[in-house]
């Protein structure tokens, strides 16, 4: 830590990300506002016009949180279901050069819900998988639709504060078509340009094949004339030498989709590795502005909400909290992949390049621990290290960071929307020290909106902790190769196997993505299983904070004085950081205690599994 | 139910005139800005042969095992630097089989390249990368493959760290991430197939 | 039962407390509270654990098992405490309301009833000596009242038919005369029941802010007891059996079980605290609107100013010496009673020395009243007439002009917010006398407390603009309403609201009802009509419409003590998971012994030590709970900052201290 370019690089980081805020929040009033006029109108407003003829969406019509949720619920539906029918159908569809295979019915089940959630859990390995129809159509096309109705809802919710006696909050199609017009796509063609320029790929072209100067032999499980694996008589595979003497290039039109997954806090991969992929994140550069973002719209969304609710400085207090729960995770996991693993030490491996394992070089430990931190301080999940190799107290960062909700800028809407239950929160359990029943911005919280704060937290721990805790005592993996005997599907044992099932149900409860990518995942029971909290933790979120979005709606607002609990200034951005952590220590402590923490300590005694 | 109609077909006909748009329109242009203007980039970085013959990506590691070329760090994609299995070991820091392999690799590394006792390893010669197809080994790891490389080529020491120099991709504009030897740039330098 | 105040550790409360305790063990009660409902099914749980083999050793089990009923028990304690102190107020007034008996009026004669048949609309005669048989209006004749049973005032009061003086209270004893009252509530709802379920806390409601309360506390319950399921399966992946009676423990001292069996009691205590000023709230949710309250209508007179007008001055006209002047003005008032007339005596006796003269000294003097007519009073003695009036009054009775001096004096008084007298004898105006509105002591420093809690100030009067300027200003009060008729009450109390405002006002008349009813915080005077009382959402016994200001602090001093005592609460769980976890894995994994950063003594001592200051925390905060925080009148953000670092911070740090010392002290005696 004491390595001065890694400062100036999280500097540089932190005084960017504040320049860009208040542009892009107001650009973003434009946007959100359905007369609101941009420097792309004369482009995009046909466009605008068209569509909404076609679709027979009439903008000049607001809806109501219940007639909001239910266009959002029908439309993430059908782009579900018909994602859905294209993986099972792709080996009939078109741009598919490898001639991958139609996809089976749970992994379909899984991804569909995965990429309509913004999750983007991944139990498919991308370049073995995935046609390029697939990557374009079913897949990116939802990172699309899946963060501008994040962002939808979140501007629904922060109508919500600032309007008052009104039952409307905006209409879902107008704000999902100008989303998608006016902010994702001009701002991603931009974005997928520049990462060409640090080495992308965007083509449609074959995989490539190149010849090794250096052909060596390695050895593979033997297949039968049929293509299935062969084994012994007592169940072992039966390895054979191959001789290896080209190298198959994964190609295909990655730059488009790169640019979305990461503004739109999507992060499927295009490949298999991810952010850590050469292709996928070639150079520090790339690697710098994917991380900003991240974190782009997030960020401006508190702009948006200091804004719209005529009280600047709460959007800035909201932010200055964000800011503090995102530094404070860098430190810690920065901290502890720069300390290394002793037991690595012992071995004779250089301590003072901490953690390599799972990293890439030219990253590093501090850009590979920021990226960590945001992917999963955001719902983003792309990953430029492998997480499953983290130290422990590496590892806890980003899982506890799921844990608190993910609303350090979050992902994209999902993360002010989150903090929108937690401002909540913290009013009702603070706000009373004041003298007064608790009031934000000038409503009163009420038993309806405790009742639906408390459903979100609620939701938030029975979907982590109940399928974690039934796949701990279950064996969902895939089958021993060797003995055949039924497995709970983890690459470690010891509590980091534990943590490998404590973090996919997070990831997907948090419409994550990232994983201890370990666990082997791809079986019905956990692909069904991590498909139904990922649902859980997407739709029924929504529903209730889009309730607290109508009832604050409705509300009157009650003046302002210094006797009014203060939403701005240090005080209350330490409050919400308080709450947050206390809720999420609360809730999660003894999972985490089981996994990361006892790992660690077990670390330091040198103790293997 | 009549309204629940009236979105579902609004929600069809958005689904598909949004994804002929974003699916359709978007990555089409990105494809046509990007061969107009990235062309080398967009189509993998790749490093072609004078016959032509397609020889890796400038991006991708590949497999180097012979003394006279410098060794990439361990990959766990697929069997070993598989470009269409791209990942990592995802072994955590209490596995016994990561630091069976790290102790092994450990004892290779130290014997390959003759480290006096005192001499620590460099971390990333014995971990594996995320990615499995990490281009770069740190300097500190080529450097201390340099004499091994030299003596097996007959080259001096001096010459060949001239060529890691060359190809350490240094930090980006000074700032950003950490500097890298590009393994596949400087073994085919040093065979002459690329610029020396 | 007036100011009353019980100490918390009155030996009559305390006993019959502890009993209640056990009663309210009853799970079908209470289950109305979930946090403790769970806790007491925790610690059945852990009871019958004690006959099932490999939980552990059986003085553990037992002690944890003992230290779980405890802390329902102390939750209980609180509860009935707080309700027995009610109690021994409802007591005192139920005394009152002995078994009486009416006249009731049946055709043309009477006949006698029991007070508890009696029915809205019955008529009944009270004679002296007798107790009113229920809430009435007076419709004929007038009467002395003794109230001490409910005000706690033992001077008797007037109350006579017609007018804002009518209203009689049930249980109230009339000293002289014969009055008849018509009976306005069924016996039950009289306004001595209403008072005697109030403070007993029986037909308390919760108000909506103790509502989501339970609800959060409710969700929070429900969390850790997935959080504890989820554990026992996490174990069984690692490879360590947690027992059932350990899990309950840990579930037990993380469920917010402090505030869970603390905030009833906080409730109660609240309107405890009110009665004990005298003041009635009809609601905890009107105690609760009282801290939100952020502007206040305060009537002019009784609440700013003193009731009455005194002398301050004697203004002479041109000729005439202040010292004539005084003498006239003087004599004029010998015979006046009202205070301004007495004050004028006092006056010329201390600025100008003239000895007190009494009226029959002077046999030859005759006192002349005021009328409506006249608009003046005075005194004719020995031919001469002296007289003191309005300026107009006085202006017309000598002949249509004053001296253009005279008219310059009542003109400056009149803006200084004073009023102006003029005294004349029949010849001449001789000058001036400056009556003048005292402002109460102290109040512009209050008003200014308020004023940094964000509480406006707006005084009420009739007086004119001019007049009420002054008086403002004096008394530092942020605006007023001059002039006000009750509809313009109305309105401005609409207006406020309108604009986010919650307002609280005092009123006692009958024209106050709709203003009232209207207010958030509508605070009627005991004295005032029936209807005033009906309107309000609280009765002031003492009449004492400054009481507001306190009313205020009371309510901002409930919330504080609810939301600091929930803070606390929660913020106790960091220091028991430090504690339990660590002893939960320290068999399985000695590695983890780091964790236990307390270093208790041993696993067991660890569970224990967390149990019981879970339950000893209810105990000591009991006389918190029940007292209040201390309030200070500052900004919301100084008072959070404090509230915050004394009760959130200290919230986290002490239980680490006292786990810390009970695991001495048990581990010192031997427990474990």
């Amino acid at each position: 830590m004491n390595n001065l370019n890694s400062w100036m690089q999280l500097a540089l980081f932190v005084g960017v990300l504040l320049l860009i805020t208040k542009p892009l929040g107001l650009f973003l009033m434009r946007v959100l506002d359905a007369r609101g006029r941009t420097f792309l109108d004369p482009v995009l407003r046909p466009l605008e016009r068209l569509t909404y003829k076609i679709c027979g969406i009439d903008p000049a019509r607001e809806h109501n949180w219940k007639q909001y949720t239910a266009a959002m619920l029908i439309f993430s539906l059908v782009a579900m279901v018909t994602t859905y029918a294209l993986l099972r159908l792709q080996a009939a569809l078109p741009l598919n050069p490898q001639k991958l295979p139609a996809w089976p019915e749970h992994l379909a089940f899984n991804t569909a819900a995965s990429f309509m959630t913004n999750t983007n859990w991944q139990s498919y390995s991308p370049e073995a998988t995935a046609s390029y129809f697939t990557n374009m159509v079913a897949l990116a096309a939802h990172n699309f639709f899946s963060a501008a109705i994040g962002i939808a809802i979140a501007a629904a919710v922060v109508r919500g504060v600032a309007r008052q006696t009104m039952s409307t909050i905006g209409n879902f199609w107008v704000d999902l078509v100008r989303l998608t017009y006016y902010l994702l796509l001009p701002v991603c063609v931009v974005f997928a340009l520049f990462l060409i320029s640090q080495g992308m790929i965007q083509n449609f072209k074959p995989y490539d094949t190149a010849s090794l100067t250096e052909p060596y032999t390695t050895q593979v499980q033997k297949t039968d004339d049929k293509g299935n694996p062969v084994n012994d008589a007592a169940g072992k595979p039966v390895m054979i030498d191959q001789k290896v003497d080209t190298q198959t290039i994964a190609e295909g039109p990655m730059a488009s989709q790169v640019a979305i997954k990461m503004l739109g806090t999507n992060g499927g991969g295009f490949t298999n590795a991810n952010a850590a992929h050469p292709f996928e994140n070639p150079t520090p550069l790339s690697n710098f502005i994917q991380m900003l973002s991240i974190f782009a719209i997030g960020s401006a969304l508190t702009y948006y909400l200091g804004r719209m609710v005529k009280h600047q400085r709460h959007g800035w207090a909201v932010w200055a909290a964000m800011t503090f729960l995102f530094l404070a995770g860098v430190f810690v996991l920065w901290r502890a992949e720069a300390a290394g693993n002793p037991i690595m030490t012992q071995l004779g491996v250089d301590p003072a390049d901490g953690n390599m394992e799972g990293k890439e070089v030219r990253f590093g430990i501090f850009n590979s621990a920021l990226f960590t931190t945001i992917t999963t301080d955001a719902s983003c999940g792309a990953v430029n290290c492998m997480h499953d190799s983290l130290t422990p107290l590496g590892g806890l960062v980003p899982l506890f960071n799921i844990h608190l909700g993910e609303i350090v800028f979050g992902g994209v809407g999902s993360g002010l929307y989150g903090m929108f239950v937690f401002i909540v929160l913290t009013v009702f359990i603070c706000g009373l020290m004041v003298g007064r029943t608790p009031e934000y911005l000038g409503k009163k919280i009420e038993p309806y909106d405790v009742k639906m704060a408390s459903l979100v937290i609620l939701i938030l721990a029975w979907d982590i902790l109940g399928f974690s805790a039934w796949a701990s005592v279950s064996n969902w993996g895939p089958p021993d190769p060797v003995t055949h005997a039924v497995t709970n599907g983890t690459n470690n044992n010891g509590p980091h196997g534990f943590s490998e099932i404590l973090y996919a149900f997070s990831s997907t409860t948090g419409n994550n993505g990232s994983a201890f990518a370990g666990l082997s995942a791809n079986t019905p029971w956990y692909n069904t299983t991590l498909a139904v909290s990922m649902l859980i933790g997407r739709i029924a979120m929504i529903i209730p904070i889009m309730a607290m979005a109508g009832a604050f709606a409705r509300k009157k607002i009650v003046a302002e004085s210094v006797g009014t609990f203060p939403v701005t200034g240090p005080l209350f951005a330490t409050l919400l950081v308080g709450v947050i952590l206390l809720v999420g220590a609360l809730n999660f402590f003894p999972a985490l205690a089981l996994g990361p923490i006892l790992e660690h300590f077990l670390m330091l005694t040198g103790k293997l599994f | 139910m009549k309204n629940i109609l009236l979105e579902i077909k609004t929600s069809v006909l958005a689904l598909i005139l949004l994804t002929l748009v974003v699916s359709g329109a978007y990555p089409l242009v990105v494809w046509a800005l990007g061969e107009a203007m990235f062309p080398h980039k967009a189509n993998g970085s790749l490093i072609v042969a004078k016959d032509g013959k397609a020889l890796g990506s400038e991006l991708l590691a590949q497999s180097f095992t012979s003394p006279k070329y410098f060794h990439p760090r361990p990959s766990a994609a697929g069997t070993g630097y598989d470009a269409t299995s791209s990942g990592g070991t995802n072994l955590g820091p209490t596995s016994q089989k990561l630091m069976d392999s790290v102790k092994a690799a450990v004892a290779q590394y130290r014997a390959e390249n003759g480290l006096q006792a005192g001499t620590l390893v460099p971390a990333d010669a014995v971990t594996s990368s995320a990615s499995g197809l990490d281009p770069h080994i740190s300097v500190k790891n080529a450097l201390l493959q340099t004499a091994r490389v030299a003596k097996a080529r007959n080259l001096s020491a001096e010459k060949v760290a001239a060529l890691v120099e060359k190809y350490t991709d240094r930090r980006q504009l000074g700032i950003f991430g950490e500097d890298g030897v590009n393994v596949l740039k400087l073994n085919l330098a040093m065979d002459g197939i690329i610029d020396q | 039962m007036a100011a009353k105040t019980h100490s918390i550790f009155d030996p009559a409360i305390i006993t019959p407390a502890i009993g209640q305790s056990f009663v309210k063990l009853n799970p079908v009660t209470l289950a109305k509270n979930p946090v403790m409902f769970v806790t007491e099914v925790g610690a059945a749980i852990t009871t019958a654990m004690l006959l099932v083999k490999g939980q552990g050793h059986f003085g553990f089990l037992i002690q944890i098992a003992l230290w779980l009923w405890f802390t329902v028990l102390f939750a209980n304690f609180a509860e009935a405490m707080a309700e027995g102190r009610g109690k021994a107020q409802a007591d005192s007034l139920r005394k009152a309301r002995t078994q009486t008996f009416a006249n009731r009026i049946k055709g043309t004669g009477t006949e006698s009833v029991a007070a508890e048949q009696l029915r809205k609309g019955d008529v009944v005669i009270v004679k002296a000596g007798e107790f009113i048989p229920g809430d009435g209006e007076i419709v004929e004749g007038a009467a002395t009242v003794d109230e001490s049973a409910i005000t706690g005032e033992s001077a008797p009061v007037v109350r006579e038919s017609g007018g804002d003086r009518s209203a009689v209270t049930g249980g109230t004893r009339v000293l002289s005369d014969i009055i008849k009252i018509k009976i306005t509530s069924n016996p039950g709802e009289t306004f001595l029941d209403r008072m005697i379920g109030l403070v007993e806390g029986a037909k308390r409601q919760k108000t909506p802010n103790e509502i989501a309360l339970t609800i959060l506390l409710s969700a929070l319950t429900v969390i850790f007891l997935v959080v504890l399921m989820a554990l026992k399966a996490y174990g069984y992946y690692s490879t360590v059996d947690f027992t059932v009676p350990v899990l309950v423990a840990l579930l037990v001292c993380l469920i917010p079980t402090t505030i869970g069996g603390l905030l009833s009691a906080i409730g109660i205590a609240g309107i405890d605290r009110l009665v004990q000023k005298n003041v009635l709230a009809m609601s905890g949710r009107a105690v609760e609107a009282a801290g939100d309250v952020d502007v206040l209508l305060l009537d002019k007179t009784g609440t700013i100013t003193l009731g009455n007008r005194q002398a301050t001055e004697f203004m002479p006209a041109p000729g005439v010496t202040e010292g004539e002047l005084a003498e006239a003005a003087q004599l004029s008032s010998l015979a006046d009673e009202t205070p301004e007339g007495r004050s004028i005596v006092v006056l010329a006796k201390e600025k100008y020395g003239l000895r007190g003269r009494e009226i029959h000294e002077m046999p030859d003097a005759a006192f002349v009243p005021f009328t409506a007519q006249t608009r003046m009073s005075g005194l004719d003695v020995g031919g001469a007439s002296y007289r003191k009036g309005a300026a107009g009054a006085v202006r017309d009775w000598v002949g249509g002009r004053l001296p253009k001096e005279v008219e310059k004096h009542v003109e400056a008084i009149a803006g200084n917010g004073g009023t102006p007298l003029v005294v004349a004898t029949k010849e001449k105006a001789l000058g001036t006398i400056y009556l003048k509105d005292i402002v109460k002591g102290g109040l512009s420093e209050r008003f200014e407390r308020f004023r940094a809690m964000g509480i406006r100030t707006v005084m009420i009067t009739g007086d004119n603009a001019l007049t009420a300027a002054a008086i403002a200003k004096e008394a530092g009060v942020d605006s007023f309403l001059a002039q006000a008729k009750p509809e313009e009450k109305l309105a401005l109390i609409r207006k406020e609201q309108e604009g986010g405002h919650l307002v609280a006002m005092t009123g006692d008349g009958t024209n106050d009802a709709p203003a009232l009813a209207q207010a958030d915080v509508g605070v009627a005077m005991n004295t005032g009509t029936q209807a005033a009382k009906e309107a309000g959402n609280m009765v002031d016994l003492d009449s004492n419409p400054t009481k507001l200001l306190e009313i205020v602090e009371i309510g901002k001093q409930l919330l504080i003590t609810r939301g600091a005592l929930t803070t606390f609460s929660i913020a106790n769980d960091v220091a028991k998971y430090f504690a339990i976890i660590p002893a939960m894995l320290l068999g399985t994994f000695p590695a983890i012994a780091p964790l236990n950063v307390m270093h208790l003594k041993s696993p067991d001592s660890a569970i224990l030590s967390a149990v019981i200051f879970n339950a000893l925390i209810i105990i000591a905060l009991i006389p918190l709970a029940l007292r209040g925080v201390r309030f200070r009148p500052l900004g919301a953000a100084r008072i959070l900052q404090r509230n915050v670092l004394i009760y959130g911070v200290g919230g986290v740090i002490v239980p680490f201290i006292g786990i810390k010392l009970i695991d001495m002290l048990i581990t010192m005696i031997g427990l474990i």
